[in-house]
């Protein structure tokens, strides 16, 4: 009984985010009209690349610092990739892990100028994503590029597609449904961020989200897991560039886009319950933050034109309806300010 | 009584010390916090460090443990010179440390906190969650908490069980210097036995623990040496029982040099009350205030550090949510819901806040711009601010508080601290206050402009104005104040007056020693 308690008072932000999902994509589904893994495969195609993103936002925030970057490092290492990643079987395997490199090398960067610059990461990311945009333009003056095409559909279909595209086995039965991307996912939650979580750098990164000073004075190396923060922001950000890479097949410096991601993954950071001071939240539920913030668009889509609420499907209201929905989201979990004892401490 | 270091000592530091510092100078800006201390602490043995607010206690502690560099002098640890640059090197060489200001992250559960540096892993190099939790339960229950939860959020535990999560936290680093600075201010009287029978064995299992405390009775209950320090020099060392209660707060208290206060005006009855403060309680730190301010007078509100002082004026503020009690202006019942609030014309309210640089003071903003930021809405004309009439002010104010200041333009940070402290002084006498609260106001500024101050406090009371002035510092109490509340431990233990109002009654009354105990060192 103690256990659920804690349980659920530790991690009501991703619980809030997992509800507020399940309420907003269950409406989306019992509105659609033809519904099946068909349109699950769609929708997690159009939603991976902002789940990496808002990934890679998280880490710095529990870290306490906004980055700016997000978006423009995945453009570039997208740009990037659509060079590395032309060719076929282990060239594209050595390209993926380049364009990973590249990503994590991004996000290092952006750390040695926070930790060593002394600068707040909110200015110091806007600065280096300006960079990173001018180097994907560089690159990628027009949109453009190659990637192979077999590699393209496998990786973001169903495992059945996957299968019959390389011709390793026919039917996977009841797993061949299971769209691509949700292994994907797993395989990088499972491998990189639940390990990075339970190390001590991980555990210096939310202890300095959470009290700097107090983590200095317990010896922890804050230095070395802020770098680390950041480092692997911009991995997660690497793989965002990776999967819109397969996704599209080419490369494409949008500036706009870019933009776009970076102030949806705050968003999503933020629904997915992780404190824009640090230290509390963690990246599980920054992806149902990323769902809430898609499925909302989704279900734009579907509301039939000629219902009661057909205006808000209307493409110039949806902006305005998107926004008063993500506010209340948003909203929801900014409840603590009520339980303020003394209202200086609202400003430290 | 002895006043330096050379003076005979009745313990001889060198034999078998295990920490050993010589010739230790620490100054910040041009304020000496330790001034040539040489000092010593032995292994099996708990030795006591006093002094009063600002005695140099918390920097010679800070050195120790890696926190700040000294500027000059030596540090030896176990024969071997040492100087850590970092918490993290102090650590490795065995020196822990528990300060004040509690060194635990909040959002992280009880288990991370107590293993944070130094966790238990698996085989593949990640953190045991499952031994990191048998671990922090082993050692809660060392501290006799054993029904802290390991996975709970720090966050959401008391006051009281963090600081024995603290203490549990500073054992898992296996100590042979343990530091406790105030470590038991916010315990119950249950976890400050069990502390005690922890330090008592740790004791005999060979540390050496160094103590610092406020609390007269705690050093009689546990320390076997003690050392007493006083405006950052080392007075004296001496084994317990060597000086009788008395004699320590003679030494203490040493023999300062009197700043200069204007004098007291003389009253024939007591004046007419403007604050009244009836049943103010605020839990856990304010329990049951009530007091009177009245007209012209300057009530000081003493006590040790911490025990309540700064919640009270917030509280007056309108800072503080969630307290009880009544405040009554000029006789009539006030609602005080925020800072705002408290300024207006019905209240005329002022505090000047503890720190000058994060509450006094909008640093990058003008000299100008800052003096008249609180009396803005009587400058304001329709929706503009009269421009005029505030250069107008902001002149007279200047001039009032001769503050140094080539141009009013420039950013308030580049003042030195006693013209910053005068600029938010001229901040709050622009609002025409007459209820004036003062939190440690003469705190890092030089005696010049503090003896400004004390001349500026009784004009402004002379005017009719009601002060009420906590300070850390005892001689201000009483060259300022015209009646003395004692704080301990979040109630008024203790009003001084007249004759009572002496430092002897202060340091005592601050301790809350018995009565008769006070009244016998006021003879001595």
């Amino acid at each position: 009984m103690k256990t659920i308690r804690l349980y659920l008072s530790q991690n009501a932000g991703l619980l809030l985010a997992i509800g507020m999902f399940a309420v907003i994509y269950l409406t989306y589904v019992s509105m659609h009209p033809h519904y099946g893994m068909n349109v699950v495969t769609q929708n997690i195609n159009e939603t991976l690349a902002l789940i990496f993103v808002s990934m890679a936002q998280t880490v710095p925030v529990l870290v306490g610092g906004l980055d700016l970057s997000v978006g423009p490092l995945m453009t570039l290492v997208n740009c990037f990739g659509s060079v590395v990643m032309a060719g076929t079987g282990g060239s594209i395997a050595l390209g993926i892990i380049a364009a990973l490199a590249l990503g994590a090398a991004g996000g290092f960067f952006n750390g040695c100028i926070v930790v060593y610059g002394r600068i707040q990461p909110i200015i110091a990311t806007l600065a280096t994503g300006a960079i990173y945009i001018g180097l994907a333009l560089f690159l990628r003056p027009t949109p453009g590029g190659n990637v192979n095409g077999d590699f393209s559909w496998a990786f973001t279909n169903d495992i059945n597609e996957l299968g019959l595209t390389y011709g390793w086995f026919d039917d996977a039965g009841i797993f061949g449904v299971i769209p691509i991307q949700f292994i994907i996912l797993l395989l990088i939650i499972v491998v990189v961020w639940i390990p990075f979580r339970r190390s001590t750098l991980g555990r210096g990164c939310y202890a300095i989200g959470s009290a700097e000073g107090a983590a200095y004075m317990s010896g922890v190396r804050v230095n070395r897991s802020k770098l680390a923060a950041f480092t692997l922001g911009g991995f997660f950000a690497g793989c965002a560039g990776v999967y819109l890479t397969m996704q599209m097949g080419s490369g494409n410096a949008d500036a706009p886009q870019a933009a776009e991601y970076t102030l949806r993954s705050i968003a999503a950071v933020v629904i997915g319950g992780t404190s824009l001071f640090g230290g509390t939240g963690g990246v599980i539920g920054t992806i149902f933050g990323a769902m809430v913030l898609r499925s909302i668009s989704f279900i734009f889509r579907v509301v039939p034109e000629d219902s009661a609420f057909g205006f808000v499907a209307s493409p110039l209201l949806q902006p305005l309806f998107e926004g008063i929905i993500l506010l209340l989201a948003v909203s929801l979990g900014a409840a603590r300010v009520f339980r303020v004892r003394n209202r200086l401490s609202l400003f430290t | 009584m002895p006043v330096d270091a050379s003076a005979p000592v009745a313990v001889n530091e060198d034999a078998g010390a295990f920490l050993q510092m010589r010739g230790i100078n620490k100054s910040y800006g041009g304020v000496h916090a330790l001034s040539d201390v040489d000092f010593g602490c032995r292994l099996g043995s708990i030795h006591a460090v006093l002094g009063e607010n600002g005695a140099g206690k918390s920097t010679l502690i800070k050195i120790i443990a890696g926190v700040v560099q000294p500027d000059t002098g030596e540090m030896e640890l176990d024969g071997q010179p040492r100087r850590f640059t970092n918490p993290l090197e102090a650590n490795a060489a065995g020196v822990v440390c528990i300060f004040q200001e509690l060194s635990l992250m909040p959002d992280l559960s009880v288990a991370d906190n107590i293993g944070i540096t130094d966790p238990p892993r698996t085989r593949l190099g990640l953190i045991d969650e499952r031994a990191q939790r048998r671990r922090a339960e082993e050692l809660l229950a060392r501290v006799g908490c054993d029904d802290i939860d390991p996975r709970e959020r720090v966050r959401n535990l008391p006051l009281s069980r963090r600081q024995m999560v603290e203490i549990a936290k500073a054992l898992g680093r296996k100590p042979r210097l343990l530091i406790l600075d105030e470590a038991t201010s916010a315990l119950t009287s249950s976890d400050v036995e069990k502390v005690y029978a922890i330090l008592r064995q740790l004791r005999d299992e060979g540390l050496a623990l160094l103590y610092i405390s406020h609390r007269m009775h705690e050093i009689e209950a546990l320390a076997d040496t003690c050392s007493v320090f006083r405006n950052g020099r080392h007075i004296e060392t001496f084994a317990k029982g060597a000086h009788t209660d008395e004699e320590i707060v003679q030494l203490l208290i040493g023999r300062d040099l009197q700043n200069v206060y204007p004098p007291k005006p003389v009253r024939t009855e007591p004046p007419k009350p403007v604050l009244e403060v009836r049943n103010l309680t605020w839990p856990p730190v304010l329990k049951d205030i009530s007091f009177t301010v009245g007209r012209g007078e300057i009530v000081g509100l003493g006590g040790l550090d911490g025990q309540g002082q700064r919640e009270l004026l917030l509280a007056l503020f309108g800072v503080l949510r969630g307290v009880s009690g009544n405040i009554l202006v000029e006789g009539t019942p006030a609602r005080i819901g925020s800072p705002a609030g408290a300024k207006s014309s019905r209240l005329r309210i002022a505090l000047i806040p503890e720190d000058r640089k994060t509450e006094g003071l909008m640093l990058p903003m003008g000299v100008g711009e800052n003096i008249s930021m609180a009396a803005l809405p009587m400058l304001t004309r329709g929706l503009v601010i009269d421009r005029s009439a505030e250069a107008e002010k902001i002149r007279e104010a200047v001039a009032r508080m001769r503050i140094k200041v080539d141009d009013l333009e420039a950013p308030v940070a580049t003042l030195s601290g006693g013209n910053q402290q005068k600029v938010v002084i001229a901040k709050w006498l622009l609002t025409g206050a007459r209820i004036l609260l003062l939190n440690d106001p003469t705190r890092g500024i030089d005696v010049g402009t503090k003896q400004e101050l004390y001349q500026l406090l009784r004009e402004l009371a002379d005017a009719d104005t009601s002060i009420l002035f906590y300070t850390t510092d005892y001689d201000e109490l009483i060259g300022s104040c015209d009646r003395v509340l004692i704080v301990y431990d979040g109630e008024i233990v203790r009003e001084l007056e007249g004759d009572d109002l002496t430092e002897t009654n202060i340091v005592s009354s601050s301790l809350n020693l018995p009565v008769e105990q006070a009244a016998k060192a006021a003879s001595a």
